[in-house]
């Protein structure tokens, strides 16, 4: 009973240090100052947000989560590499 | 062999992938895995890759084993580094002169020195086949150069046969 | 009423203990973003998250629903070995976009662009 309390109580921890990462990538996201810290921001607030879902599918035990967290690892890929290729020539497609 | 499946590597990658999409053993989804990983293959040799040549197995493991320690490792002296009173890292870049030229060699070794915390692929120079990295905490240019050079490309040259 | 409470508590311990080990590794890289003072060392700071913090999510995961399922869960390997595959080539391509931006901007200090990608 005693362990199963602590493990809840370091996976809330979990959820919170990870959701402070979050913000500290969003703040990132906001002061810039240049394009490119921008575009890193964005990238780890994918990661933080994919890593966040793991956590909530650890708490609710629910495999939909998992999903979840696979098309957000897609999507920011595609997402960054999107924007790399934005900033070297200023345009998507060729 | 050859003929049926042109890239034996791929065709595995493919039914591993598309078995743990799936997520199951199903006979059907095993057929429709194999009717993949039979069949991408051959648009990806329409595409005409660079010939790949896998020389040795056994180092690319060797390899693989020491890549995940360097990351391990390089995770902790990061985040040391993040967690330090000193704000400044003393960072800088370092050019590297390379012997490897094989497309996918350097495709590898720009996975790897990207994916360790710490060191980021920043350009290169095919011409005069030279790279520029990006180290985060940067103690001595010529061995970090030396570093790259004996635990990367000496392997990967290794493997490639080249 | 969460998950974990139904795992033996050795599991418990251990996947909630994996969890707050990835937790700790993405909250420095966040830092690591905010404290460094230059683009480039900026650009290090996430891979933290990307590469043992998804390693030690990604095995709380296995070994949580392994165990509630009764089989071996292994999906969420696919979301590791995915990002181990695509997290270095984002970081790459950020950084090479960078260069070529801070290049046109004549910053002091920049590697040469030099690269026949222009030619």
């Amino acid at each position: 009973m005693l362990m199963s309390s602590l493990a809840s109580l370091m996976l809330l921890i979990a959820q919170l240090l990870l959701l402070l990462a979050l913000a500290g990538a969003v703040w990132r996201l906001l002061r810039g100052p240049a394009v490119q810290d921008r575009v890193v921001a964005l990238d780890a607030c994918y990661t933080d947000g994919l890593l966040l879902m793991l956590a909530i599918a650890l708490r609710t035990g629910s495999i939909l989560y998992v999903e979840m967290a696979l098309i957000i690892a897609l999507f920011g890929f595609i997402t960054t590499m999107a924007f790399a290729k934005f900033l070297l020539r200023g345009e998507v497609i060729e | 062999m050859k003929r049926w499946l042109p890239h034996p590597l791929l065709s595995f990658a493919l039914l591993a992938m598309w078995l743990l999409l799936q997520h199951s053993l199903a006979p059907t989804d095993v057929l429709l895995g194999l009717i993949l990983a039979g069949l991408i293959p051959r648009l990806w040799a329409r595409l005409e890759p660079p010939a790949l040549r896998l020389a040795s197995g056994f180092v690319a493991l060797r390899l693989a084993l020491r890549v995940a320690g360097d990351i391990l490792w390089s995770n902790l002296m990061v985040m040391r580094r993040i967690w330090s009173r000193r704000a400044e890292p003393a960072s800088g870049f370092v050019t590297i002169p390379l012997e490897l030229r094989d497309p996918w060699g350097l495709a590898v070794l720009a996975a790897i020195i990207s994916a360790t915390p710490g060191t980021v692929w920043v350009s290169h120079d095919a011409r005069r086949q030279l790279l520029v990295i990006h180290v985060l905490e940067l103690v001595d240019a010529a061995t970090s150069a030396g570093t790259i050079k004996q635990r990367y490309e000496r392997p990967l040259m290794e493997i490639l046969q080249c | 009423m969460n998950a974990l409470q139904q795992l033996p508590s050795w599991a418990a311990v251990l996947v909630a203990g994996l969890a707050l080990m990835s937790a700790v590794l993405a909250f420095s890289g966040s830092l690591g973003l905010l404290r460094f003072r230059a683009f480039y060392q900026r650009a290090h700071a996430p891979t933290l998250g990307t590469t043992a913090g998804v390693a030690c999510m990604v095995g709380a995961v296995v070994l949580c629903f392994s165990l509630l399922q009764d089989g071996l869960a292994v999906r969420a390997l696919l979301i590791g070995v995915l990002l181990l595959v695509t997290a270095p080539i984002g970081l790459l391509l950020v950084v090479r976009a960078a260069l070529a931006r801070d290049h046109l901007a004549g910053t002091p200090g920049i590697p040469p662009w030099d690269d026949d990608l222009e030619e």
